[in-house]
């Protein structure tokens, strides 16, 4: 089985919100190596400016992760998940997710492309927060290995 | 490093190295990347079955290492809020040893200035055991 070249331009349902948690936040930011105060202290991200704590750059991959179980679970894109690789990965924002936010994804299918036997699938998972506004973008490159 | 402000952006030169850091990577580092991330694929915990798919050994969430090495840009510009645009390339797995770990080295530096914004784009290079494991790591950074 091979990638599906006609889910490219495909838009997904958005995902069920999901609430950023103060906790969270903390325990994404230790498993990262963070030791920025405005992630772990909220007397500091108040007096950075923010409403509560920050989350680490790479956090919106949690939201953004909902995203790809329905990519993976979509029943004609032939996507055999053992055979995935993370080729590349961006995160473009708007602004910074700061606990409780209730956030909001929805993907889009940016291109596929055939390589030399592989197919590149490039992910775009659009987040936005309870109010619509957008927060930031998280795009995933995964390249799906042909079959042997 | 925490900075109490961030740095001046009319300060920064192309090329100029603005943090250097190193950071170790253990099975416990994995283990606990994997439940704050709810990445759970195996081959970051189990040997038997990252060798089953060809690989050496356990490696690293590239997440993960991609997380770890922006922090030292974090700490450098004084708050994550200033971070813009973050994107990296996988190029090479942080293979992770059950008793020795790993050390991923990071350093980063101007790479161009954007100056009708403001944002300096900050370049990474992070190897491990001398050879570089993300490529095109790039950190858009929105200065004053």
């Amino acid at each position: 089985m091979s990638v599906n070249p006609e889910i490219e331009g495909r838009v997904f349902p958005p995902t069920a919100p999901y609430l950023v948690g103060r906790e969270k936040i903390r325990e994404f930011a230790r498993a990262v190596l963070a030791s920025s105060p405005v992630n772990f202290d909220v007397e500091a991200a108040r007096a950075a400016g923010y409403a509560d704590l920050v989350a680490p750059p790479t956090f919106a991959v949690v939201v953004q992760e909902l995203t790809l179980r329905q990519l993976l679970a979509e029943p004609d894109a032939g996507i055999d998940f053992a055979r995935v690789v993370h080729g590349e990965q961006r995160f473009s924002f708007s602004r910074p997710i700061v606990a409780g936010d209730e956030l909001t994804a929805t993907l889009t299918i940016a291109s596929v492309k055939s390589l030399g036997g592989h197919s590149m699938v490039t992910a775009e998972s659009s987040i936005v927060d309870a109010a619509g506004a957008h927060v930031v973008t998280a795009t995933s490159t995964l390249v799906v290995r042909g079959d042997s | 490093m925490i900075q109490e402000s961030a740095p001046l952006f009319t300060e920064l030169e192309v090329g100029q190295i603005v943090a250097e850091a190193g950071f170790a990577i253990t099975r416990e580092s994995l283990v606990r990347y994997a439940g704050a991330s709810g990445d759970f694929n195996a081959i970051h915990y189990r040997d038997d079955i990252a060798q089953s798919v060809g690989l050496a050994g356990v490696l690293a969430h590239g997440m993960l290492t991609m997380g770890a090495a922006v922090q030292p840009v974090v700490d450098w510009a004084g708050d994550p809020g200033r971070i813009v645009d973050y994107q990296v390339r996988f190029t090479r797995p942080v293979f992770v040893d059950a008793t020795e770990g790993a050390v991923v080295n990071v350093v980063a530096k101007v790479g161009a200035l954007d100056t009708e914004n403001t944002v300096a784009r900050i370049d990474l290079t992070v190897t491990c055991g001398g050879e570089t494991v993300l490529g095109k790591a790039q950190v858009r950074v929105s200065l004053v």
